[in-house]
């Protein structure tokens, strides 16, 4: 393999590490957007609240990654819960801009709170992952981005499987079809409501600890979660397997563009492809089209 | 309690004033304006010419948002736009000032169009989502065009003149300012007289039926990204005089979210519900700067406390304002003004 | 800007076919209706009405057939276009706009046929302050008073009764100047008094303004009442057409909404109208 060719297939496959990362945020998004049809962007922040709360665990009170990690899981989950029930629920039947505006604040809300707690400096998590290099041949692949790969190839078809065969899953299908005609089968779609909030926000603060542990925590890293959004405006609000595909392909192509035209090239990129996709397929790749009536 | 406001004609009815009350309440505003800068000291005045920037930019984006239902995410960009046209017009052609603004509002109108192109496809979320990218876009055209905007260092600005006078401090520039966004507020009141603000409200309302009452959506949509960017580029402009300094991080995402709530905690929609929203959140920061020094000789190092304590305050008062007062401030205006109508009958 | 109501105009659907995927909403439908009449779409649920009346008024673009409109093909306009040329509707679930006062909302109907650009608009100068108090002034007399609205112009269109929104969005219609009225469901979910009311109006608006007027309604009372013609649609297409006693008596029309009451005839029916799709 000639080294131009090496050095590519690396980028590209960090570039599918990092898009791994984005499929999982992104499906934080789905998730919450399927059952509650709300865009939140406060998915960023508890991503990376995350992180932080696995640095507060871990490296604060010693505890094992082991014992830390679902603890910070469990902590993004509690956030959703309450956030869900404290202000998205009040907000029901309000149009779907003022609830994309509450989960703005929100997000400036818990960076506030965040920067109150640790301080705007950035930190690095305690190791955790192995940092034995793997090498497929001759290419090298950094062992985090391979552990993100391993994770995003595990919760996506779990999210798939659980949407097709599981109660909820199903509950949470026909909510997302029809809330009243779903309220009026006996689901209880306060709770689907909650539990798509616990569920959502709970993945993003895992995918808050696998960033962190890639590059390292600050109160400012839920930029990521911008990245993330393209991914589902790309691939469809409401498709998990949309969410996949947009997270690997805008991965590969912001390591590329990164790599070969420059840094300041990463965001403009992918926000090129936004637009570009927004023109062209106005729903998402894979998303639902909505039909209007007089 | 106010019995009745009989009127003679019907263009004294369709007047932007109609009582004497909000004639009286205007010109105790008028007066107050005027005697500002005589009374208040140089950080007040320095505070004062900022809402009024603020001002005319809120009002800019209630245009757009507020009144034509189109949220945009771009303010902060449109702005830079202005203001990076008033710093190269001076740098490299000296035109005069009030030139200059003008130019910056036509500029950032046609880029406002622009970013608003994808309103032929897209709406909602999803265009509020796009004019996030234009801003990024933007951001990247600034730091990256370094022949015109000198890359990230950005360019200076020589102080103004205005007809011959050198607007060197900012008690100068306030009687600039005022009138200009006074002007503007002005404008878009009148706008909302016409059948070009009922298109709009008509859009935000029921879009589709619009249409087929005879309003063609697209052209009025990318109206409405016209005016409103044409505000912003003239706030943005007049950012550019008073802070003398242009870089591609004077007007930062967060900017754009800082706008939006303005009218949202005014009250999207309504005229006076711009004004007092950019007013209020310009000036919440510096209350809390106050009550950060006055809390400084009790808690530890309360310095390092107030842009977090802002951070969380700000996000706290979008949360609030949507969930307890989705009407903003100026809905609690008018049921001050109703409740004083009816006194002493009330319900 | 006072002037006379424009001449009514004359409607003709020619051929007209519609389909949404597989579903065919309109078959080859054709009719006219006069200038200066009323004339009645009815039919039952699903019959094809409002699906009509979108082509009609441009929201919907039909697969087939042409629509014309004192014999010029409007077929291709856009629904702004057709609006300016005189088409004028009302809508089956209200469309006021809850954001606007009832004046406001009335005077949004005259939009197409005002001429002030924004800038005259920002600064209220000139053409756009002599427009809009023009304006004002003839829907104060000739639409306000009209349809007995004095009382409720300021008030925003949110907090009005069912029957008086309907009202509004008559107003409103009458300030399109419009060449032909349509009508979608006029008095559905009115009580009695309130359709006697509305039913009036139409046909004062006849009287005095000359307008052609197409409605869809299920309140036979009224369209046999008020109808100089009667346009009976069922499954997409026109089974019947007449003036209002022959179409009654018809027995297509009673079957269509009563049903034969023999399953093997409704089979045939049903397997005779996918024949003919």
């Amino acid at each position: 393999m000639s080294d131009e060719l090496l050095f590519f297939t690396e980028v590209s496959l960090a570039g599918l590490g990092s898009g791994a990362l984005l499929s999982i945020t992104a499906l934080a998004f789905v998730l919450i957007y399927k059952a509650t049809r709300v865009i939140n962007l406060a998915v960023s922040e508890i991503l990376m609240l995350g992180g932080y709360l696995f640095f507060a665990a871990a490296a604060g009170f010693g505890l094992p990654a082991w014992i830390a990690i679902p603890l910070a899981i469990i902590g993004g989950g509690i956030v959703g819960a309450i956030v869900e029930r404290g202000v998205i629920r009040p907000m029901l039947g309000e149009s779907a801009i003022s609830v994309f505006m509450v989960t703005v604040g929100l997000g400036s809300v818990l960076v506030g709170l965040a920067e109150l707690t640790w301080g705007t400096d950035p930190r690095t998590l305690p190791e955790f992952m192995s940092n034995t290099p793997i090498f497929l041949g001759d290419v090298y692949l950094s062992p985090k981005i391979a552990i993100a790969m391993a994770v995003a190839a595990v919760v996506v078809p779990l999210f798939l499987l659980l949407f097709r065969f599981w109660r909820g899953g199903v509950a949470l299908r026909a909510t997302a079809t029809d809330q009243a005609a779903a309220y009026s089968c006996g689901i209880n779609v306060p709770g689907v409501f909650s539990l798509a909030w616990i569920i959502g926000c709970a993945t993003a603060a895992g995918a808050g600890i696998l960033l962190g542990a890639i590059g390292g925590i600050s109160p400012a890293m839920g930029v990521f979660g911008l990245s993330a959004l393209v991914v589902v405006i790309v691939g469809g609000l409401d498709s998990v397997a949309g969410a996949l595909i947009g997270g690997l392909v805008i991965g590969l192509v912001e390591a590329l563009a990164g790599t070969y035209l420059g840094g300041e090239f990463k965001m403009v990129t992918t926000f090129g492809i936004l637009i570009v996709a927004l023109m062209i397929r106005p729903y998402g790749l894979f998303g639902t089209t909505e039909i209007e009536r007089l | 309690m106010r019995i009745a406001t009989a009127k003679q004609s019907y263009s004294s009815d369709e007047a932007l004033l109609r009582t004497n009350t909000q004639w009286a309440w205007m010109g105790i505003l008028a007066l107050a304006l005027l005697a500002a800068p005589f009374l208040l000291d140089g950080y007040w005045l320095y505070l004062a010419c900022l809402v009024t920037i603020n001002v005319a930019s809120a009002t800019g984006l209630n245009i757009l948002t507020g009144f034509t239902g189109l949220v945009s995410l771009g303010q902060a960009a449109f702005m830079a736009v202005g203001a990076y046209t008033v710093a190269v017009l001076q740098r490299d052609v000296g035109t005069p000032f009030l030139f200059n603004l003008l130019a910056a509002g036509a500029l950032t109108a046609i880029v406002g169009v622009l970013v608003g192109l994808p309103s032929l496809r897209v709406k909602g979320l999803y265009l509020a989502i796009a004019t996030i990218a234009a801003s990024f876009i933007l951001h990247f055209v600034f730091v990256n065009w370094q022949s015109l905007t000198n890359g990230p260092s950005g360019i200076s600005l020589e102080p103004a003149t205005f007809f011959g006078a050198p607007l060197t401090s900012n008690f100068h520039l306030y009687w600039v300012f005022v009138p200009i966004t006074a002007l503007m507020v002005l404008g878009a009141a009148n706008l909302f007289r016409t059948r070009i603000g009922r298109a709009f409200i008509a859009i935000r309302d029921r879009d589709i039926s619009a249409e087929v009452l005879g309003i063609p959506l697209l052209r009025y949509k990318l109206l409405s990204f016209a005016i409103s960017s044409f505000y912003a580029g003239i706030a943005g402009g007049m950012w550019a005089y008073f802070f003398r300094v242009v870089t591609p991080e004077s007007f930062p995402f967060i900017t754009s979210i800082f706008f939006l709530a303005a009218i949202i905690v005014g009250g999207m929609g309504t005229i006076l519900g711009g004004i007092v929203g950019a007013v209020f959140m310009t000036l919440v920061p510096e209350l809390l700067r106050f009550l950060v020094e006055w809390a400084s000789p009790f808690v530890p190092n309360a310095g390092t406390l107030l842009s977090p304590v802002r951070t969380v305050v700000f996000g706290a008062l979008i949360v609030g304002f949507l969930v307890f007062e989705p009407q903003g401030m100026a809905e609690i205006i008018q049921r001050i003004r109703r409740f004083f109508h009816l006194w002493p009958f009330r319900k | 800007m006072n002037e006379a109501p424009r001449e009514a105009g004359r409607l003709e659907v020619q051929g007209l076919s519609l389909s949404f995927g597989g579903l065919k909403a309109l078959r080859d439908v054709s009719f006219a209706v006069e200038a200066g009449s009323i004339t009645a779409l009815i039919g039952p649920n699903g019959a094809g009405k409002t699906s009509m009346f979108n082509c009609i008024s441009g929201f919907y673009r039909p697969q087939q057939g042409r629509i014309l409109f004192d014999g010029e093909n409007v077929t291709a306009r856009h629904a702004p276009a057709r609006a300016k040329l005189g088409f004028a509707r009302t809508f089956q679930n209200i469309a006021l706009f809850r954001g606007m006062t009832v004046l406001d909302n009335i005077k949004l109907g005259r939009h197409a046929h005002m001429k002030s650009n924004a800038l005259q608009a920002l600064a209220y100068w000139g053409a756009a302050r002599r427009e809009e108090i023009a304006l004002r002034e003839e829907i104060e007399k000739r639409i306000i008073d009209f349809l007995e609205i004095n009382h409720i112009r300021h008030m925003p269109v949110g907090s009005l009764p069912y029957g008086l929104q309907k009202r509004v969005e008559l107003a409103r219609a009458l300030a399109m100047k419009p060449r032909i009225l349509l009508l979608d469901e006029p008095v559905a979910g009115m009580n009695r008094e309130e359709t006697e009311d509305m039913a009036r109006f139409i046909l004062d608006v006849k009287e005095e303004w000359g307008t052609t007027i197409l409605m869809v309604e299920h309140d036979m009372g009224m369209v046999m009442d008020i109808s100089d013609h009667v346009v009976v649609l069922n499954f997409g297409q026109v089974i019947a057409q007449g003036l209002p006693s022959e179409v009654q008596a018809d027995p297509r029309v009673v079957e269509a909404y009563l049903g034969s009451g023999d399953p093997a005839a409704l089979m045939k029916r049903i397997n005779e109208t996918q024949e003919a799709a």
